[in-house]
């Protein structure tokens, strides 16, 4: 039962060969007895979590029930979810207990009747490529537990790959589905900006944030992006458009798809282990009958500099609401108004989100905001051309998604610049809006490899038909670490 | 670039974030780093090139002025540190 793929569990969710109760059970049961050295939970809570099992048998019996109703899944702790507590992986929000649903937690919990097996571990706010800057520790990747899941959405991970939820939430802002997706051996997609509401998420970089499906296969991401998708008129930045099934060209053949190769991901910079298995990856493409065309993202070694001013200065705004008023920490001890906020930031954020909200706060402030900010935005441009560019000649996109396998904990943690780093082939895509895709593609020392696909504006579809038929000619994506039974 | 000390004591007031003098030393040291990753910028000749502030180019949506939330104060100020008739309570700010 735990290898299936959301279709399997649904099918047998459908014949009864299987209540949602029990399924829930089994996956609760599994995080009691492996998240206390994984660490992919932060919440847990089995009554709420059975009562909505209970719920979805009720709506499978009376013939009510939608393609994924009963189904288990995971969520990141970055979504609102009323009457769960909503850390978003801070002491900030230690003990904040939602008030609302957001949109995605409303979509997918009360419309399409999935189940909350909990919410999960994530790097604060977000910020972070290795889960280490959570204030709930940091989580094992279940392939090798001396060595972190990726992040930031590295407890949504972890949790598919050591089989603790059949699928989760992510969300990505600068490769944080993706590469988190490539480290654990899973399927990820950012969809493009604007596609799944924001609402209720709690935002870091506004303009480039956004929520997607991680899973074992790009067929279970295409369902749960059905349910997650569309327009939201509380979201000011959702893009009213028609409603998508993103499973329709699953199973179309790839002859006659143009796949590109950006000599830039090609470059130096990427271990050769993963190199292999993507070389490996496009070999197999060509013989699904896809056409390689070279092309070329010139300023994409700019997409790192320039992220490093917009994200934190989006950030530094966004987080100016954490005071200590309305919501979330106030430090015990305090002088006046003032000193309140001091000290309740000070103590209630931990170092690398502080970091963001300095580098934010540094290139808004008066005589830099040219030199820093608005350049990074004309950069921003420059980097979006390039992709307008390529999908001239090509449908979409390939390269390595992360520049190493799974790094161990502690490697990265005391230089934020080489964190940073790992996000290298991930982060343009943030900028340009545009939508990504991680699927495993292979092993380099015993640790998965994960592809990454990147399609032209809306073309989700057609990225899910590209990996889907990649994952019906290989099984990297069936693999399952050793020692999760 | 190089940020001093002062100038990262003088940004983390702006952020309203408490940071001792060790704290300021370490900043200072990280803040550099990513600094000098982000000078790479510089170099980059972005004349006549519009700013990109966001992903896609549409307008903001306008909604017609009426009533569209509940009145959901009470659930909402269930979550607030201190609150007493309503209202969120803050150290005197007038004397």
């Amino acid at each position: 039962m735990i290898d299936k793929t959301l279709k399997q569990l649904s099918q047998a969710l459908t014949a009864k060969e299987v209540s949602s109760v029990e399924l829930s059970t089994l996956f609760l049961d599994r995080i009691e007895r492996l998240n206390p050295d994984i660490n992919a939970f932060v919440t847990v809570d089995r009554e709420k979590t059975l009562a909505m099992a209970a719920a979805a048998d009720a709506r499978i019996a009376a013939g009510t029930a939608g393609p994924l109703t009963g189904i288990p899944i995971a969520q990141k702790d970055i979504f609102c979810a009323e009457g769960w507590r909503t850390t978003c992986g801070s002491k900030m929000l230690a003990d904040f207990v939602a008030p609302y649903d957001a949109t995605v937690i409303e979509k997918m919990h009360r419309d399409a009747g999935l189940v909350s097996l909990g919410k999960t571990n994530m790097d604060e706010f977000a910020m972070g490529s290795s889960n280490e800057t959570s204030f709930f520790g940091p989580v094992k990747n279940p392939w090798d537990r001396q060595r972190v899941p990726g992040g930031s959405s590295g407890g949504s991970a972890a949790a598919i790959a050591a089989r603790l939820a059949p699928a989760a939430t992510g969300t990505d802002t600068g490769g944080s589905i993706r590469q988190p997706a490539a480290l654990c051996n899973l399927t990820g997609l950012k969809p493009t900006y604007g596609v799944v509401s924001r609402y209720g998420m709690i935002a870091y970089a506004s303009s480039l944030d956004q929520g997607g499906p991680m899973g074992a296969t790009a067929e279970d991401c295409a369902l749960l992006l059905n349910t997650m998708a569309g327009f939201d008129a509380r979201d000011s930045t959702s893009l009213e458009r028609p409603a998508e099934d993103y499973t329709r060209s699953l199973e179309q053949p790839l002859a006659g798809l143009r796949i590109g190769l950006p000599k830039e991901f090609f470059a130096a910079g990427c271990d050769a282990g993963v190199m292999a298995a993507v070389q490996e990856a496009i070999d197999e493409y060509r013989r699904l009958g896809a056409t390689i065309v070279d092309v070329s993202l010139p300023n994409s070694h700019l997409s790192v500099p320039a992220y490093y001013v917009i994200a934190p200065a989006e950030a530094s705004s966004n987080l100016s609401r954490f005071d200590g008023v309305r919501y979330g920490y106030r430090a015990p001890d305090y002088g006046n108004l003032d000193d309140m906020y001091m000290k309740t930031r000070a103590q209630g954020f931990g170092e690398e989100v502080k970091r963001r909200i300095l580098i934010g706060a540094y290139v808004l402030s008066h005589g830099y905001y040219d030199a820093y900010y608005l350049q990074a935005q004309r950069i921003r441009r420059l980097i979006a051309n390039d992709f307008v560019d390529a999908f001239k000649s090509c449908d979409v996109i390939l390269g390595p998604t992360s520049p190493t396998t799974a790094f161990k904990l502690g490697e990265k943690s005391a230089d934020p610049v080489q964190m940073y780093l790992s996000d290298i082939y991930t982060i343009a895509v943030n900028l340009a809006g545009l939508p990504g895709m991680a699927l495993p593609c292979g092993f380099s020392g015993g640790l998965p490899v994960g592809l990454q696909l990147i399609g032209n504006y809306f073309d989700e579809a057609r990225l899910l038909n590209v990996a889907h038929r990649y994952q019906q000619a290989t099984d990297w994506h069936q693999r399952r670490p050793q020692g999760i039974e | 670039m190089s940020l001093t000390s002062e100038q990262v004591k003088r940004i983390a007031h702006l952020a309203r974030i408490e940071v001792s003098e060790s704290e300021a030393l370490t900043t200072q040291g990280h803040l550099n780093g990513i600094f000098e990753l982000i000078e790479q910028m510089q170099a980059v000749d972005t004349t006549g090139v519009e700013p990109m502030a966001h992903a896609q180019d549409v307008s903001q949506r306008l909604r017609p002025d009426a009533v569209s939330e509940a009145d959901r104060r009470a659930a909402y100020q269930a979550v607030a540190p201190e609150t007493e008739a309503g209202l969120y309570l803050v150290p005197k700010v007038i004397e």
